[in-house]
């Protein structure tokens, strides 16, 4: 272990971890604005939900190594390379919880929000999204944790796109186990840290109800 | 259309096919890597998983450790296993060794909570039959409890199987062997076919692993064979459900 590179580094230790975080912040937010829109398909016109289930879940089984590598020849070294299967990766975890969320609204509610004459859409915001909020949490987190993982990997697409994962490949490079742990160590604390924080925000967002993982 | 022109002729370029660096060496390497971290992830969660569902202790340990076992990502478990590793042998530690307890420690949180909740999910009735019947604990553990919970805890070696067989492939980078070094070969000298070839072969293992645990299941008799198999991947759930 060599301290003193660390501390020599600190500087671009933080810029890391702020690419790191950004790179799976949009990620996530793109996968859960896709995944909800998918999701209320499900929900209304069920049938749909076994295919959108099976297609995320094929996607889901692609080895991450192989996604960001077969999509490299068709979108080159960009952003959208780093980003797509970070995306595609939320989805079945999204799509999952978001449908049990509503799932788990019970059916006298719904009744009663129709029968005091609530539009379609006022229930939804009002009614169906804040009772299924423990279940979305849930998964956000889950999506969250799962992708700045998944980030590190992306580290194989060049400087750019590294975040945390660029010490890792550039200290395998070196033969240098110092900066491979100085890029390791925070990516496993930003994931927990971030984890921390929605279960404090799950925790606000729904005080009447304890956050419980679905099915 | 090139890309699928180029794999096919990766693929069917003989020099391909055989040496060190051959898809039949590195798809053997590639099982043989991941059948020794399953053994060993199946060695320490199983018994420990069994235990926990047995004796009910340590549920919320189970739990909690299953929860930061998904949050650390694999990659960084390999960077963060090499200063410790190199210290056991200065090659092997480097290469090999650390994806190894990266996929273990990958593997472990499936098969301990399908383990785990296995046994939970096992009728109480029958399990104070069997114990008013005489036998002793280790008894009802292993003609009673692990046998009716089985289709629950092969669940949980399946998605660990699955899981190490798809997630190996990072240790190319580090430079083990197995399917992910073409993907990382692939990837540095910008030759699609092999990029390509790569990633059909690893998914398709990923997919022969998958079947090969299901018939596994379906041979055990169980009510995996119907469908859905009842994995149970978050551990705050209540305990699973079996049908007799």
């Amino acid at each position: 272990m060599d301290l003193a590179w660390i501390v020599n580094h600190l500087d671009e230790l933080g810029l890391r971890t702020l690419q790191h975080f950004g790179l799976a912040a949009l990620g996530v937010a793109a996968g859960f604005v896709i995944a909800f829109g998918l999701s209320l398909v499900a929900v209304r016109i069920r049938p749909t939900y076994g295919p959108i289930v099976a297609v995320s879940g094929i996607l889901y089984t692609i080895p991450s190594l192989a996604m960001f590598a077969a999509l490299v020849p068709i979108t080159g070294l960009s952003l959208l390379t780093a980003e797509v299967p970070l995306v595609l990766y939320t989805l079945l975890i999204f799509v999952r919880n978001i449908v049990a969320g509503f799932d788990s609204v019970p059916p006298d509610v719904l009744e009663a929000a129709d029968a005091m004459g609530y539009p379609g859409g006022t229930r939804l915001a009002r009614i169906e999204i804040p009772l299924a909020l423990p279940l979305i949490v849930a998964g956000l987190r889950l999506a969250s944790v799962s992708t700045i993982g998944l980030v590190t990997i992306s580290g194989i697409l060049g400087d750019r796109f590294g975040g945390l994962g660029f010490f890792i490949f550039e200290g395998y490079r070196h033969v240098f186990p110092t900066e491979i742990f100085a890029g390791a160590v925070p990516s496993v604390i930003l994931a927990l840290v971030v984890d921390r924080v929605l279960v404090g925000l799950g925790g606000r967002l729904a005080p009447w109800r304890r956050e419980r993982a679905p099915r | 259309m090139s890309l699928i022109d180029a794999t096919v002729a990766w693929f069917g370029d003989p020099a391909h096919w055989s040496g060190a660096a051959g898809i039949p060496n590195r798809l053997v390497e590639h099982l043989g890597l991941s059948a020794v971290a399953l053994a060993i992830a199946i060695i320490i969660a199983l018994p420990a998983g069994l235990a926990i569902g047995h004796t009910r202790r340590g549920a919320a340990f189970a739990a909690n450790l299953a929860n930061i076992g998904r949050a650390i990502p694999s990659l960084a478990v390999i960077g963060i296993a090499i200063p410790f590793t190199v210290l056991i042998d200065p090659q092997l530690g480097f290469k090999i060794y650390p994806t190894i307890v990266a996929m273990v420690i990958l593997a472990i949180p499936p098969i301990l909570v399908n383990a785990e909740a296995g046994i939970v999910g096992v009728d109480r009735d029958l399990v104070e039959s069997a114990r008013a019947m005489g036998m002793r604990e280790r008894q009802v553990l292993r003609r009673i409890e692990i046998p009716i919970a089985l289709p629950v805890i092969l669940a949980g070696i399946r998605s660990g199987a699955s899981q190490i067989v798809a997630t190996m492939t990072l240790g190319a980078i580090f430079g083990s062997g197995g399917l992910g070094r073409f993907l990382v070969e692939g990837i540095a000298q910008r030759d699609i076919g092999m990029t390509a070839g790569g990633v059909v072969l690893v998914a398709g293992l990923a997919l022969v692993v998958e079947a090969a645990f299901a018939l596994l299941q379906r041979a055990t008799g169980t009510p995996a064979a119907q469908g859905r198999p009842p994995t149970v991947t978050r551990p705050s759930l209540g305990p699973a459900r079996l049908t007799p």
